[in-house]
């Protein structure tokens, strides 16, 4: 799809038909957000258990917004988001295995098990974080798309961060920067409906966040957060956008979370039929399952087959996690300065 | 009546400047609004206006004159009906303003509180230079100016942003000349969003830019302080080491001259609380030039604080090719036996005007300038202290929870069986800074108060 002609026109991107698409494509879409799924049940499991403490924020219900653009962008791109990030992560292709041991704090963790949760990162996958103050990934990842403008190096950086998160004031510090000067930044507001338990309605006169930018010049669209294709489209074009030197753009994911803000979250400010409802009629995976089933480009069985298969590497990640030892007491003062 | 003309003071800083150029000739009518005079002064050239009518009558300092007083008369403008003649003879040179003294603690003795004048031009310690070196008399404005250039010759990925720092050549002129060098992709204005630029650096360091990033005051980094902290300083131990964050966030700290409570801060224990940060507050400028390229060449982040009031000051700086101080050494600028005193910034030469006080009361004062705040060089000031078994801090910021505070419990801690006396920290009163220059006077440390929190440990 092409760049926008109206800026300030609201749109939601609609996908190709499937049959259009490449099978593998689609299948490497469910195979993705199949393990970030996987990965987050998982995750609260050892929660539950006691082997996962702090705050611990799940992305179920969100998978198809990192898959979706993770196919949008090339290896060199950056990535930086907030504090709810396991699937941001396993989406760039980091182990399960060293996400699954920072986790639960233990030396094999991304972080050596000193950053937990909300703090990994990766220099290798360009994963700059895993950040917990709301808001502050929104100008690092316009500073990372800065350091490619200096460097004029065509690598284009994606900022996400949810609808709290939009409200925050540096958030427009850096659309005017980034606009002013043009940087090669993807603003991806994942908007799940729920700043922790405040709905949008409660906190934003606007609550349109695509249109945020408009009064920056920056040009932003509406699109299904649900549907992995969808998302993928716009991540295409906002891609095209940001790499021609045409400055940044803002999709706005609306998208939902199952589970409460953190896990110590009962989620008491919504209905459990709100939740029914929407896992019943778009939830991310069974809209692509129902796709490749119906244009054939697998069965059943097959799909039972990959499921079994990402059990199997969550549940080795879990093993990994708790088999691994805990930092020594020697990394307490290592890490602070060079 | 003719009206006189006084030299104005066009920034809080403002002692003196340069009658630059006259606009206007004797005999010249005046109008309301009118330009008489360029005028610099410690941050920029400006023009000054004419407030009043009439004909300019006489003009008594002549364009280009250096170092004019504010306040002193440099025209006669003749109102209607004047007598130039007259007005002029009749005329006395006015007496200048004296410097408000600060009123007398009750304590103390009000001959020993009339300001003295601190030294400026200082020799750098032998220990850091090679022997016959040439020296350079530099500002501190233009030492911090070469050591950002000098730098950026050396690395590409070294650029500095911040509030008018690129075409109105640095808001106190420190990055002046500095566009013209290296062009807007290195020098870069920002606008007045200091949360948000202080996170697009921070970001950029991420990725592996060296960002200066300058803050038009210290003050106004409050408004950054999360990124400073959250983002800059912590980073590598939540990575477990895989990340760095090389930057620089310096600007001018402390308090300046009348400008009340909202601009009169020291921020250096702030900073200095903070695990991931290095804080370095120099005094001379061949300090401002050394720590500041070795803070550029840091690989984590720096809070480095400079002195609004000092930019202008000259010291000797070593012509040497790339002249580096080490960070996280002080340096001993006065040896003595009786007392110790520690301070940084601005607070060292009034901690050196202090000692200077005392060796004519034959009270022998070491003076330990920090240098770096953090990580805080404790060798040097406990064997300085093991030596003279006293202790005065000196800080301008607020005693609670200060620097003095750190340094009198550190000492307390590791050479107790060496203290002759408790510690005693000399610091600003416990109250925002006040705008009266009275107040102001009373509320921060002066060498006659360092003097006799020393004499106090000494018991005399």
């Amino acid at each position: 799809m092409s760049a926008p002609k109206s800026k300030s026109k609201s749109k939601t991107r609609k996908p190709a038909k499937a049959s259009n698409r490449d099978p593998k494509q689609l299948l490497h879409y469910y195979h993705e957000m199949l393990l970030i799924r996987r990965f987050e049940e998982k995750a609260g499991q050892l929660y539950g258990m006691g082997l996962i403490a702090g705050f611990c924020h799940l992305y179920i219900g969100q998978e198809a917004v990192v898959v979706g653009m993770q196919a949008a962008i090339d290896e060199g791109d950056q990535v930086i988001t907030g504090y709810r990030d396991h699937g941001h992560m396993l989406a760039l292709g980091m182990e399960a295995r060293g996400v699954m041991a920072e986790l639960t704090g233990r030396e094999t963790g991304y972080s050596r098990g000193k950053g937990g949760s909300m703090h990994m990162f990766s220099t290798e996958k360009n994963f700059y974080g895993g950040h917990g103050i709301v808001g502050a990934q929104v100008s690092l990842g316009t500073g990372l798309a800065f350091a490619n403008a200096y460097r004029q190096n065509d690598r284009v950086s994606l900022a996400y961060f949810g609808d709290g998160a939009a409200n925050q004031g540096q958030v427009y510090e850096s659309f005017n920067m980034a606009k002013l000067w043009n940087l090669p930044v993807i603003y991806v507001i994942e908007n799940n409906h729920y700043a922790m338990g405040t709905s949008i309605e409660r906190a934003s006169s606007e609550i349109h966040l695509h249109k945020r930018g408009l009064s920056f010049g920056i040009p932003g669209f509406e699109v299904d957060g649900m549907d992995v294709l969808a998302v993928r489209e716009a991540g295409d074009m906002a891609v095209k956008h940001a790499r021609s030197g045409k400055g940044p753009i803002i999709l706005e994911m609306k998208t939902y979370r199952y589970r409460g803000h953190s896990m110590s979250d009962p989620a008491k400010y919504r209905t459990r039929d709100e939740v029914n409802e929407v896992r019943a009629k778009s939830d991310p995976i069974e809209q692509l399952k129902a796709l490749i089933l119906k244009a054939g480009f697998a069965d059943e069985a097959a799909l039972k087959a990959m499921d079994k298969q990402v059990r199997a590497v969550v549940n080795d990640a879990s093993d990994f996690a708790q088999d691994s030892p805990e930092p020594d007491v020697s990394e307490l003062m290592t890490d602070i300065l060079a | 009546m003719a009206i006189e003309i006084l030299m104005p003071a066009l920034s809080p800083t403002m002692e003196e400047g340069t009658l630059s150029k006259w606009l206007v000739a004797e005999g010249d009518v005046i109008r309301s609004g009118d330009i008489l005079a360029e005028i610099e002064t410690d941050k920029a050239t400006m023009e000054i206006e004419s407030v009043d009518e009439g004909v300019m009558g006489k003009i008594l300092v002549p364009s280009g004159s250096e170092n004019v007083l504010v306040n002193k008369v440099i025209a006669i403008l003749l109102e209607e009906g004047d007598d130039a003649d007259t007005e002029m003879e009749t005329k006395p040179e006015p007496k200048p303003e004296p410097t408000p003294a600060p009123e007398p603690e009750a304590n103390a003795p009000a001959a020993e509180l009339t300001p003295i004048a601190v030294a400026t031009a200082r020799t750098p310690p032998e220990t850091d230079i090679p022997a016959g070196t040439e020296m350079i008399a530099t500002s501190i404005r233009d030492a911090l100016r070469d050591a950002m250039a000098e730098e950026m010759r050396r690395d590409d990925d070294v650029f500095l942003m911040g509030e008018e720092v690129a075409q109105y050549q640095g808001a106190y002129k420190v990055s002046r000349d500095m566009l013209e060098e290296f062009g807007a992709r290195r020098v870069i204005d920002t606008p007045i969003t200091e949360h948000g630029f202080a996170g697009l650096g921070v970001g950029a360091a991420f990725a592996g830019l060296r960002p200066i990033v300058e803050f038009m005051t210290f003050n106004f980094a409050m408004q950054a302080m999360d990124h400073i902290i959250n983002s800059a300083a912590k980073t590598r131990y939540m990575s477990g080491g895989q990340m760095a964050c090389p930057i620089v966030f310096r600007g001018p700290n402390g308090a300046a001259s009348r400008v009340g409570a909202q601009h009169s801060q020291d921020y250096a224990p702030w900073y200095g609380h903070v695990p991931g940060l290095i804080v370095l507050a120099p005094y001379d400028a061949a300090d401002a030039k050394g720590l500041l390229k070795s803070a550029i060449r840091n690989p984590n982040p720096v809070v480095f604080l400079e002195h609004e009031l000092m930019y202008g000051e000259v010291f000797d700086v070593p012509a040497v090719d790339d002249w580096l101080v080490p960070i996280g050494k002080a340096l001993v600028r006065r040896t003595g036996t009786d007392a110790t005193i520690t301070a940084h910034s601005r607070m060292v030469g009034f901690s050196l005007a202090a000692a200077e006080i005392l060796a004519n009361e034959g009270i022998s004062v070491e003076v330990i300038d920090l240098r770096t705040i953090r990580p805080l060089d404790c060798d040097t000031i406990l064997t300085s202290v093991r030596k003279t078994n006293r202790l005065v801090t000196v800080e301008e910021s607020w005693g609670r929870m200060g620097i003095g505070a750190e340094i009198a419990a550190m000492v307390t801690e590791q050479a107790f069986d060496d203290l002759d006396a408790p510690p005693k920290r000399v610091h600003q009163v416990e109250a925002p800074l006040a705008y009266a220059a009275n107040l102001e006077a009373l509320a921060m440390p002066i060498p006659q108060r360092i003097a006799q929190a020393v004499r106090d440990v000494c018991y005399v």
